[in-house]
């Protein structure tokens, strides 16, 4: 390079002429200009690139890498704790349906021997009011038949005693009967 | 001399130069078109064979370059 | 004389290659130029650098997990070429990330500055993309003897091919490396120059009133192109260097 400043120098008298001819390219006068403002540039950009820019954005690159792996995993962790959160859901719900189920059965139950008790209550007055009842009826049937023997008797020793005989109350009182009986 | 035969030279060898170009564009062509047969061919093998594709396009492109420096280098230069 | 005798044809003029003069900033334009002397090439490479900073060190000034607009585009770039160095040149390169990076951005920066109306393009001067070119062959070799010592020279000796094929071999991967940093320098350099001027010329024919709607969508068609031809560019540039590099550290072929 330090031969290419020399050119750049000693030539630099005739570049004056480089306007009107030939290829600005070839013009060796502008070589050591040019090399050294782009040594210049490239030396700038390489201690710029790597010193600050690159190292940034591979910083900045891996963070947002390790950002995202960890909002993976996160949202893998969510999804497990809904999906165990529905299971217990899923459980509290047919555990909740069984109680209620059972709970249902029990009343049902229950219910049903109340039921069945107060019918054999029921019955057994029923039967008892039936028994009394029959009893009574048996009582006034028996009086009733009583009573017709005697007016039965009355009547028969009645009617002897119009026609004029003496009716012997032992004799009327077997008659009636029989024919009661009969 | 009053450059007459000498700038009939530079033109004639400038134009001369040129046809390289188009030489060039034939190069670039085959390259490409080749590409894109097998492409077309195996295109789940296309993608990473695309770096190779630049390179021999920049390849058959440079010689078409120098021959238009050279023209350029017979119009302006000598 | 030869930009003289484009003069004379149909009062057209051509100057296609004035573009590229090195000319002092301040002062006339016939005033020497010294290696110091601030010249538009000074101020095209410092905006360059001051893009290549606004972008990389202010547009991650936050450190932002949720990367602003700038912040990302400096991301992308450097995931490209953090990609690039890895797949091309092979992990153990990854140490030469910096110096390629500011190989890609500066000539990516250049590139596209250049491309703008009025500008000067410093990567379409062959001393700057010679010395670039340099630069990266003397990494290489250097990089390629401290690695490989006397081995690095198997580069040449191509064991695969017959025994007696092998010397011609040589010779030819020998003459092929030295034309590395030629044709290196020469295709960033040459494509550059080569779009600028055919813009300036197509231009000269905007002159003509006939013409002179073809010429303007002639430029549009070609400054299109031309932007394409930069990013590629400083990409072959950028992906050479890798393969180069890789050549370096593993040199068997």
């Amino acid at each position: 390079m330090a031969t290419e400043t020399e050119n750049g120098a000693a030539d630099a008298a005739h570049g004056a002429a480089e306007s009107s001819a030939g290829m600005p390219q070839l013009e060796v006068s502008t070589f050591g200009n040019q090399i050294f403002w782009l040594v210049v540039a490239m030396v700038i950009i390489y201690f710029v690139l790597s010193k600050i820019a690159l190292p940034r954005i591979a910083g900045v690159l891996s963070e947002r890498q390790g950002t995202i792996t960890n909002d993976l995993a996160a949202a893998e962790e969510l999804k497990q704790k809904a999906v165990d959160a529905e299971e217990a859901y899923n459980k509290a719900l047919a555990d909740a349906r069984a109680e209620a189920n059972k709970i249902v059965a029990d009343a049902k139950a229950e219910i049903q021997s109340d039921l069945d008790a107060a019918q054999a209550k029921a019955d057994a007055e029923i039967a008892a009011k039936t028994a009394e009842s029959e009893k009574a009826i048996a009582e006034i049937r028996e009086g009733a038949v009583e009573s017709a023997t005697e007016v039965a008797k009355d009547t028969a020793k009645e009617i002897i005693a119009a026609m004029g005989f003496k009716a012997d109350a032992r004799t009327v009182t077997s008659a009636v009967n029989a024919r009661i009986k009969g | 001399m009053e450059g007459d035969i000498a700038q009939l030279g530079q033109f004639i060898g400038a134009g001369l130069a040129g046809i390289g170009s188009g030489a060039a564009a034939i190069g670039v062509g085959h390259v490409a078109g080749n590409f894109l047969a097998g492409a077309l061919r195996n295109p789940s093998a296309a993608g990473g064979q695309t770096a190779t594709l630049f390179i021999g396009i920049a390849f058959a492109e440079a010689l078409g370059i120098f021959s238009f420096l050279v023209a350029l280098l017979l119009m302006f230069a000598v | 004389m030869a930009t003289e005798a484009n003069g004379e044809e149909g009062g057209l003029v051509f100057h296609p290659l004035d573009q590229f003069i090195v000319e002092p900033l301040f002062g006339n334009a016939g005033d020497p130029i010294h290696w110091y002397t601030i010249t538009n090439v000074t101020l095209w490479m410092a905006l360059a650098v001051l893009a290549i900073i606004a972008l990389f060190v202010f547009g991650s000034r936050g450190r932002a997990i949720v990367p602003s607009r700038t912040q990302s585009i400096g991301e992308i770039l450097y995931g490209f070429t953090y990609k690039m160095v890895e797949d091309v040149a092979g992990k153990d390169a990854i140490k030469f990330f910096p110096y390629i990076m500011s190989l890609f951005m500066f000539i990516l920066f250049a590139n596209f500055l250049g491309l703008i109306p009025m500008s000067f393009a410093t990567t379409s001067h062959i001393a700057v993309t010679a010395v670039l070119a340099a630069a990266v062959f003397l990494t290489v070799t250097i990089v390629g003897f401290v690695k490989n010592g006397a081995g690095f020279l198997g580069l040449f000796w191509v064991k695969s091919a017959p025994l007696p094929l092998r010397p011609v071999l040589a010779i030819i991967e020998l003459i092929s490396y030295f034309v590395r940093p030629v044709s290196h320098s020469i295709r960033l350099g040459g494509n550059i120059m080569a779009g600028h001027a055919v813009i300036k010329v197509f231009a000269g024919f905007a002159a003509i009133a006939a013409i002179s709607p073809f010429a303007v969508l002639s430029i549009t068609a070609i400054y299109g192109l031309e932007v394409l031809v930069a990013g590629v560019q400083a990409y072959v540039f950028t992906i050479l260097t890798c393969v180069y590099l890789k050549d370096a550290l593993h040199p068997s072929h």
